[in-house]
């Protein structure tokens, strides 16, 4: 069983199918990027990219990856560790402060812009609606992703 | 000096790390060997302890150890003010928060099986959920030994109210409610211990005060404050929220640590985090107003009873400062108030964001339009009548003279930029008929600034240049999140003329710098800001009166800019590294530490008078929203905002606490509310604690004044908290411009079935 994460295929064994996808990626491989703010699946902090669409880590199963490809806040940038337009996006934006919900906010802005490369401000706001922030009140996010939509035209 | 765009890209120091999800939060570091521990808590709200039996949770697989209060070697009693939480409940359960017993397991999933088996045998005991029963002769008392439950109590006594009452022609008197809030910091409490082999317990947690932390965990474990090393890791937010039971958390996975020599991490679920954190306290706010036909104000009398619940924290501070400020920023000669902290069998409210001003602001800014309706007049004009201005002197007699005083300037610049008055003319107020009513709303403040007479009010600054010219810095102020680090940089770079390139921020550490106190009261950047200007210029002096005879001028005449030292007239000019050479070679160390103390400030309990803070910011903002008639459903259309922040240091990141104070102050005027049934935290989770999310929030506009004040060493003051402090009671006006209806219960609800 295999699955595509950041780019890089990994072996799933038949033992961690039934793991929490949240808990498999942040302990069994690292990836801390997807952050647990509820465990209910409603402030967006876990967030990652499966073929492309947001979804919630945390009321995932690991067997719900398998043979699909996967994005995770640390597959973002460059290997050369260059940001991609939109992080960069992010940070000249003021679009950061405390960071716990940024990667999630990064990943959800990605799969939105990839499909809609020329998003209204209300439409990036619907986009956005299932990520929680408490620090930036979102009005330098939407900022955000306004700049970074014409590196997705 | 109104600054309004800036073009300038964001900077912050910490923002590659965050946004490529590098950033370590306290629950992301890896440790060997580490073990789990998770806190148990009981069914009761209000019981006697008989035992605690954990024998057969110990049994469990996995289960290393389960403490209690048996295996607290230090103080089992800790708080910043009263020593009344128990690090574990005792004698005692006060509230559903008290934790009884904390598992320590191989695996989070082994300790978290093991709770049901800790065994409380108890007696309840009758509760007190009520501040004002609380209050009542033979109430239960929450804490036997206080011998009441009054937490503490402040007043203003100023002129003499029966001649404000003689003098008044209109008297207003109305009640307010306020409700208990939670912060909601997308983070919940995590904490990591280590016992270093040098016997040093090294804490890293997600907490917004390491100095307060360290305190807690020397205390709980009995060892000194030299043996307690509390190290800064990225925080997912505080808000306030982070002190107390931050510092708590930390304390008890510390003692997890020093009882079984291994690594310890505990991090909470949301379900712990929204059931034991402290929360905004709920004010009852009793006001009556006296007013001359002209709108001068003739008095005020204000009676403000919080429910602190089951623990003091830092209640008598928090009303403190509704005290000070109960009067919001108006003249008034004549004023009694009375404010009570009370304790009862609720969830405990300790500092959060705004820190005792959003209930009064909620109050008194709808209380000045209520008085400007009743006598006829304009609302704005009312509230230029009775402003403070220059010289003025503040209800606790303190002279506003030794700063800009800009309430009205903040005033006219929201007025200007949201259209208020043209806009007010469009307002509904109810129209029947109408599909949708339209609003449009303001409110106004001023705040003192940092910690004033709460306490002792100062920090320090290091600034270490290496041999090859890069700079160290650090402070005692903390990053919550807010862009701490990044301000002190740019202050360091600005004060020494270099790059900010030059400089790093040391990871901050108890051990590394003297306490600065905590980051809260919005005085990070006044008060390490001004450390790291003193820093600077005591560097500057010292390696000016090096390098005089280099440039061939006196110490005096030495500019440093651009990264260079140059003779004033520019004849001779010694690059900043070339510099440090020399300092090296002279044998003299490129380093400084700075403080800065906080002016000297006064207060006398029993009169409530006193110079309260050291100086003051001002603030306004608007808010314009459409009501529904048929379903009461509020929409924010627009928020503006212009608040004096002395001087903007980092203008991107300003804006951001403009914009979150706005989204979090609407939130609270609208929306949010921490409900308590039976002393039980209702919301267990954010899907029922909702905050307002992207949809829910308009375009905002933030405005940044600019007057520098001259009790701030870098002319900056804080903005943290003044933000948060005004969106509730705008919100309130806005709705009563657009129905026709006020809305003395916060948060602001329209009834579906409009007027
Ligand atoms: S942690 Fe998954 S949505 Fe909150
Ligand atoms: S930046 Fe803190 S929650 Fe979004």
């Amino acid at each position: 069983m295999m699955t595509l994460i950041n780019g890089k295929r990994l072996e799933i064994n038949s033992d961690e199918t039934d793991l929490n996808l949240l808990d498999f990626l942040r302990e069994r491989l690292d990836l801390t990027g997807a952050k647990n703010g509820c465990g209910i699946g409603v402030c967006g902090a876990c967030t990652i990219l499966v073929e492309d669409e947001p979804k919630r880590a945390c009321l995932m199963k690991v067997q719900d990856i398998i043979g699909q490809k996967v994005l995770t806040i640390e597959g973002m940038a460059s290997p050369d560790g260059s940001l991609h337009p939109l992080q960069q996006a992010f940070v000249d934006a003021g679009a950061i402060q405390c960071g716990f919900c940024t990667p999630g906010m990064v990943l959800t802005a990605h799969a939105l812009l990839l499909k809609n490369p020329q998003p209204t401000r209300g439409q990036i706001r619907e986009a956005l609606k299932g990520n929680l922030c408490r620090c930036t009140g979102y009005q330098q996010i939407v900022d955000a992703v306004i700049t970074a939509s014409k590196h997705y035209i | 000096m109104a600054n309004s765009e800036t073009p300038r890209p964001a900077w912050r120091n910490d923002a590659y790390a965050k946004v490529t999800g590098k950033a370590k939060y306290a629950d992301d570091i890896k440790v060997l060997n580490c073990l789990h521990a998770v806190p148990v808590y009981s069914d009761y709200v209000s019981a006697r302890i008989i035992s605690i039996e954990t024998a057969d949770a110990q049994k469990q697989p996995g289960v290393v150890r389960v403490l209690t209060h048996k295996d607290v070697p230090g103080n089992l009693q800790y708080g910043q003010i009263i020593r009344d939480y128990a690090i574990f409940a005792h004698d005692k359960i006060r509230t559903s928060g008290d934790v009884i017993a904390v598992i320590v397991a191989e695996s989070r999933q082994q300790a978290m099986d093991a709770i049901p088996f800790v065994k409380l045998v108890a007696q309840e005991l009758p509760a007190v959920l009520d501040a004002e029963e609380a209050l009542m002769e033979g109430a239960p008392l929450v804490h036997e030994s206080h011998g009441s439950n009054l937490a503490n109590y402040h007043c203003v006594r100023t002129g003499d109210v029966e001649a404000g009452e003689r003098e008044a022609e209109v008297i207003l008197e109305q009640e307010f409610t306020t409700s208990r809030i939670e912060h909601a910091y997308l983070e919940p409490e995590s904490a990591l211990c280590v016992l270093r082999q040098d016997g040093v317990m090294e804490v890293c947690g997600s907490m917004q005060h390491p100095f307060s932390t360290r305190r807690f965990v020397a205390s709980t474990l009995g060892k000194s404050l030299a043996d307690v090393e509390v190290k800064t890791v990225p925080m997912g937010g505080g808000f306030g929220g982070k002190d107390d039971t931050a510092a708590i958390v930390c304390a008890r996975t510390a003692l997890a640590a020093q009882l079984t020599g291994r690594p310890v991490r505990m991090t909470y679920t949301r379900e712990w985090s929204m059931r034991e954190s402290y929360k905004r306290h709920p004010y009852k706010i009793s006001y009556r107003m006296g007013l001359k036909k002209d709108g001068k104000i003739t008095f005020v009398k204000v009676r403000i009873v919080a429910d602190g619940g089951a623990y003091c924290s830092v209640t008598p501070w928090v009303t403190w400062r509704s005290t000070v400020q109960c009067c919001g920023p108006y003249i008034v000669p004549h004023v009694h108030c009375d404010v009570y902290g009370v304790y009862t069998n609720n969830i405990y409210c300790g500092a959060m964001r705004g820190f005792g001003s959003p209930q009064v602001n909620f109050a008194i800014e709808q209380l000045i339009e209520m008085a400007a309706e009743k006598l006829g007049m304009d609302e704005i004009e009312l509230r230029r009548r009775n402003m403070v201005r220059q010289g003025s002197v503040t209800i606790t007699g303190q002279k506003l003279d030794d700063h800009t005083v800009s309430l009205e300037q903040v005033l006219d610049t929201v007025l200007k930029e949201s259209g208020y008055t043209e806009k007010k003319q469009r307002c509904s107020h109810g129209k029947p008929g109408d599909e949708e009513w339209y609003g449009i709303g303001l409110a106004l403040s001023y705040r003192g600034m940092s910690l004033g007479a709460e306490g002792t009010d100062f920090n320090s600054a290091i600034i270490n240049i290496q041999p090859d010219g890069s700079i160290l810095l650090e402070t005692g102020v903390h990053e919550n999140g807010q862009g701490s680090e990044s301000a002190m940089i740019l202050l360091c770079a600005e004060h020494l003329g270099v790059s900010k390139d030059r400089i790093r921020y040391r990871q901050p550490s108890t051990s590394n710098i003297p306490d600065g106190g905590t980051t809260v009261a919005s005085r990070g950047t006044i008060m390490g800001g001004g450390a790291v200007v003193n820093a600077a210029r005591q560097l500057k002096e010292h390696m000016a009166r090096i390098l005089a005879p280099d440039l061939q001028c006196s110490p005096e005449d030495i500019i440093f800019e651009d990264e260079t030292l140059c003779k004033k007239d520019k004849t001779r000019i010694l690059s900043f590294s070339e510099a440090i050479s020399l300092m090296y070679a002279r044998q003299e160390y490129p380093y400084s530490f700075g403080v800065f103390q906080a002016p000297r400030v006064s207060w006398d309990e029993h009169t409530g008078q006193g110079k309260a803070y050291f100086t003051w910011v001002y603030g306004c903002q608007a808010v314009e929203l459409k009501v529904n008639p048929h379903t009461g459903k509020i929409t924010l259309l627009n928020m503006y905002a212009a608040h004096d922040v002395g001087k903007a240091v980092n203008p991107a990141l300003l804006k951001g606490q403009f914009y979150g104070g706005m989204a979090m102050g609407a939130g609270y005027g609208m929306l949010e509310k921490c409900d308590v049934s039976d002393g039980r935290v209702v919301p267990t989770n954010l899907h029922q604690y909702k905050i307002l999310r992207a949809t829910d929030l308009p375009e905002m506009t933030a405005i940044i004044v600019e007057n520098p004040d001259p009790a701030s060493p870098s002319g900056a003051k804080g903005i943290g908290e003044p933000t948060n402090e005004l969106m509730a009671p705008a919100i309130a006006n806005a709705v009563f411009h657009a129905t026709g209806i006020r809305c003395p219960d916060q948060p602001v609800k329209v009834s579906n079935n409009g007027k």
